[in-house]
């Protein structure tokens, strides 16, 4: 993955909220939310690897904690929306739902 | 091997005739002979399997619905999984067929998986089912699974995976056979619930041959294989004499001196009551309130509780009716009521003690109950889970009486409550016997832990003596003592647990029929006699030995 930056990306960096970090239940339902949306998104961890975030496979291996800082990238001009709402979701403790 | 048996533990009485169909064994791992073909040819194959194979599986889940459509979506997207998808790339890229490649990459991250442990590593068979799908499509050989043929068969298996079982079109299967997995194996429970002829744990039945002609025998554990004329007749007389047995027996439960015993349903919402009722349930022996709360991020308010129940209790209008507290921990947490890490969760803070930690929620679940109550006709009973001291029985039934519930009792699945059964009982208004739990205590062994499953049985004449201490003191104090775990569910255990002085039996509703027509087959003194048989037993297997025999040379 590339990390160069364009004029159309957008960013957002949200620390993880759940209690077990971005395991199980909340990554599943992080990245099926990403791969029904159809747009192309990235999630890094603060200074380490970048990965599709419509990947549950991709995401676990990341071993995102809670408490955690990441960061959501997309070239996509439409992404506004889905990263704001991406971002919700991770600020929010998914493990309670 | 015409006219041969093979020999298992059968579950319940039923017997069937058909011919075998053997689940399909796991394909063999892909070799590491490199590819012939070009890498970008082997990933347009890669790519279109893994994509049918996707579109299948999501196809299954919609056919399925409910639970499996879930599990099923969710493997759907292991397929398509655009992270795994490139890892299948670079492994053809150092020149594998895509089937070694998909293989590979399925099997790395299962180890991925299972390392993570928890749900995580749950999910690890599900990559392995998704892997042996994309490779028999690739292969075009038929993928591995549940068979799903026209005709009627009589399935066999290693064991039955949930997985497996929530796609099995009951209406064909007309017996269950496995090679490994005991009475307590997620076959043997599939069995009981829905009522199957199964016969589990026959060393041998992975030997027999699909089309070949048996008798499942489950009241004698024995399988019959190319039965002969005589044989095959007999069964199905017998099938036809259960079954008018089973219709016959329709009422109150009932022994055969006339004693009654009311026979109740296991329910898990309120969307259940008409099927109960229809099955004959003369009330609920155990109304689980988790799923009120399950999908929740905090307690839902008491209005919205009160509108389940309302609805609930109408439906058992003029019956009993008994409401299990929230029963959270263990195999179902809820982190609004304890979120703290504990390294031996059945032994931790849940049940009754957890809610005592949360006292609102409590107060507000028996204020919800006590105000539908008050709009209903039924007899509403309320009890506590895993009560483990007299103290907390008397903390539980202080504060049910002050909400204004009449009837409160505790659920008796810890050995130290069975052992003071007198004293609960001496406050309490009923005990209820929850005999998956007790079973777990009084063994120490955790009944979510695969490697101790052999534990699990409730047969065992220790847990037997434990339900016997709550009998006696339930006939001492003049106190009703229920059962409403998986024994009650167990035809002749069931006559058992009357023995052994249980007054009313709970089960899963599609149980009901067969422990009614069982329990008219008896007296009361046929049940103490059974009882005396399993107490002085050495085990689980002796004791239901010693029983069934007892039982087929009684009548």
């Amino acid at each position: 993955m590339s990390g160069d930056k364009e004029k159309n990306m957008a960013e957002r960096t949200v620390e993880i909220a759940s209690k077990h970090g971005l395991h199980a239940r909340p990554a599943t339902l992080f990245t099926q939310t990403v791969a029904k949306s159809g747009v192309p998104v990235q999630i890094s961890k603060a200074s380490g690897r970048t990965v599709n975030a419509a990947s549950i496979l991709g995401v676990i291996s990341l071993g995102i904690e809670h408490g955690d800082t990441v960061t959501l990238v997309s070239e996509d001009p439409a992404s506004d929306a889905l990263l704001d709402e991406l971002a919700a979701l991770l600020a929010s403790d998914l493990d309670a739902e | 091997m015409s006219g041969s048996t093979l020999q298992g533990t059968g579950i319940g009485r039923g017997i069937a005739v058909g011919p075998v169909l053997r689940m399909p064994d796991p394909l063999p791992e892909p070799d590491e002979t490199p590819s012939a073909l070009t890498p970008d040819a082997e990933k347009e194959r890669a790519r279109a399997s893994l994509a049918a194979t996707a579109a299948i599986i999501r196809h299954r889940g919609e056919r399925a619905g409910g639970s499996a459509k879930d599990v099923l979506e969710a493997q759907a997207f292991m397929a398509e999984d655009p992270t795994l998808i490139d890892d299948v790339g670079e492994r053809i890229d150092t020149g594998k067929t895509a089937e070694r490649a998909v293989f590979e990459a399925f099997a790395a991250f299962r180890e991925l998986l299972l390392s993570m442990g928890g749900y995580m590593g749950e999910r690890a068979t599900d990559l392995d089912d998704v892997s042996q799908r994309v490779v028999a499509h690739l292969r075009g050989v038929a993928a591995p699974g549940v068979p799903d043929p026209e005709h009627p068969f009589v399935l066999v298996a290693r064991d039955l995976a949930p997985a497996d079982t929530a796609l099995l079109d009951l209406s064909k299967v007309l017996a269950l056979v496995t090679s490994d997995g005991g009475p307590t194996s997620h076959t043997a429970i599939l069995a009981r619930e829905k009522s199957i002829v199964a016969v589990v744990g026959v060393a041998d039945a992975l030997g027999l041959a699909d089309g070949t002609e048996i008798v499942v025998d489950a009241s004698t554990g024995v399988v019959t294989v190319s039965p002969s004329d005589e044989e095959r007749d007999a069964a199905v007389a017998r099938a036809a004499e259960l079954k008018a047995a089973r219709n016959a027996a329709t009422g109150p439960g009932t022994l055969a001196d006339g004693t009654l015993v009311p026979l109740l349903a296991n329910l898990g919402s309120a969307d259940g009551a008409a099927d109960a009722l229809e099955k004959g349930a003369e009330g609920v022996g155990l109304f689980r309130t988790e799923f009120l709360f399950l999908d929740s991020t905090s307690a839902p308010t008491v209005e919205e509780q009160k509108t389940q129940y309302v609805r609930l209790l109408h439906a058992f209008a003029g019956k009993k009716v008994v409401v299990r507290a929230l029963d959270a921990g263990a195999d179902k947490p809820l982190s609004f009521l304890n979120d703290a890490p504990e390294e031996n969760p059945a032994l931790g803070l849940r049940g009754l003690r957890a809610l005592r930690a949360n006292e609102p929620i409590l107060r507000d679940q028996l204020a919800a109950l006590a105000a539908a109550d008050a709009q209903t006709d039924a007899d509403l009973w309320v009890m506590a889970p895993m009560v483990s001291t007299v103290e907390e029985t008397r903390y539980f039934t202080a504060l049910a009486r002050e909400a204004g519930l009449k009837t409160a009792g505790v659920m008796v699945e810890v050995p130290s409550s069975a052992l003071l059964a007198d004293r609960i009982l001496a406050d309490a208004d009923f005990a209820s016997i929850g005999t998956n739990d007790l079973t777990q205590y009084t063994l120490a062994a955790d009944r979510l832990l695969g490697s101790v499953a052999s534990f699990q049985d409730p047969w065992h004449p220790a847990v037997l003596k434990l339900v016997g201490e709550v009998g006696k003191a339930g006939q001492a104090t003049g106190k009703p003592v229920g059962i409403c775990g998986e024994a009650a569910a167990d035809p002749l255990l069931a006559v058992v647990l009357v023995g052994l002085g249980a007054t009313t039996l709970s089960m899963s509703p599609s149980a009901l029929a067969d422990v009614r027509a069982e329990l008219s087959r008896f007296t009361r003194e046929d049940a103490r006699r059974f009882a005396e048989l399993a107490l002085s037993a050495n085990s689980a297997v002796e004791a239901r030995a010693a029983v069934t025999s007892a039982a087929a040379t009684t009548e």
